[in-house]
């Protein structure tokens, strides 16, 4: 901090780096780009579990989770316009910071829950994925 | 701070005597892009009770009896075709045009109508069958996920109007810029926040 503050100190006729400047912008090509991926990314699951094209639930689920996964990438890229620099930086650390927090709070509950639904129930022999 | 320290023995302070220039809404896209991470925890919290629920039945109908794909494919392009009309009216203000601005952004308040119609089409019809959110605990969290988010758009379209009347009244000036801008995350958010939803409800809800 010392070194920060000093150097600040001397340095009040510039101008600060404080992520003021940086606006992101799009252009027609990144939105069209974005567009065109976003349906293919779309459209591809629809299709998978629709017509059951690979005759496994449970290939069908990763891969679909796969695409959502990028498409969300895609719209955060092109339509969000994501960028590590966008507002000095601070807008990746807070999704990352987000990111994080979900990630603790949903591999906790979903484990905790589990556990519970295995151990406690009290028909735990039956199992609610065969009920209707 | 430490050379201060060793050089008068004294506690090192820090004034900035000389304010730095903050310009008028400098810091409202962070503090925007901070409410949508706000949000997003919303929305990762309701995805892990649908998670954690989606299975329980009570011996009522499941997602198969339920979801009609088609209808949900339907429902997803909406908001794609929203998300890229919300990128054009965000170049036409590149571009300066008023004009083209409002023309986009009522198109995209058209798609927006429409996907929340089709939503409401499609509780209205859950209902009707008996599948009402008080039915099991997977319906209560599916209500409570897709309501939600059914509810953010239908703000999102409040702002939108908002905006179509201000960008009308003032023009582009840099704070109609900088709500376009704020809104333009949260739409383009919505359809992120969607994505989530059609895989995890509704696709894997069919696979179950």
């Amino acid at each position: 901090m010392s070194a920060a503050h000093d150097t600040h100190g001397h340095d009040h006729g510039h101008d600060h780096a404080h992520g003021h400047a940086e606006v992101a912008h799009g252009t027609l090509g990144d939105y069209v780009k974005g567009f065109a991926l976003s349906v293919v990314l779309t459209a591809i699951p629809f299709w998978l579990v629709i017509t059951n094209a690979l005759g496994s639930h449970g290939l069908t689920a990763l891969i679909i989770v796969i695409f959502a996964a990028v498409q969300i990438v895609v719209h955060m890229v092109y339509f969000l316009h994501m960028t590590p620099r966008a507002e000095g930086g601070w807008n990746m650390l807070a999704l990352i910071f987000t990111a994080i927090v979900l990630l603790i709070v949903l591999t906790g509950s979903f484990w905790v829950m589990h556990n519970l639904n295995a151990n406690m129930m009290p028909h735990a022999h039956v199992s609610t994925a065969d009920l209707p | 701070m430490s050379t201060s320290l060793s050089a008068t023995g004294d506690i090192a302070r820090y004034y900035d005597l000389n304010e730095h220039d903050h310009p008028e809404g400098g810091s409202t896209m962070l503090g925007f892009w901070i409410y949508l991470m706000s949000d997003c925890m919303i929305f990762g919290m309701l995805f892990g009770a649908f998670g954690v629920l989606g299975g329980h039945y009570a011996a009522g109908p499941g997602p198969r009896a339920l979801f009609e794909l088609p209808l949900v494919a339907l429902n997803t392009s909406m908001l794609l075709f929203s998300s890229i009309t919300y990128g054009f009216a965000m170049l036409a203000m590149q571009r300066g045009s008023k004009a083209q601005v409002q023309l986009w952004l009522f198109v995209t308040a058209i798609f927006g109508a429409c996907f929340l119609g089709i939503e409401l089409y499609e509780f209205s019809n859950l209902i009707h069958d008996g599948a009402t959110p008080m039915r099991s605990a997977f319906l209560s969290a599916f209500f409570t996920l897709v309501g939600t988010h059914g509810t953010h758009v239908t703000f999102g379209l409040v702002w939108i109007a908002v905006l179509m009347v201000q960008v009308g009244q003032r023009g582009l000036t840099a704070a109609n810029k900088r709500r376009l801008m704020c809104l333009s995350l949260f739409w383009h958010f919505l359809d992120v926040v969607w994505i989530g939803v059609f895989t995890f409800v509704y696709l894997m809800g069919m696979l179950r």
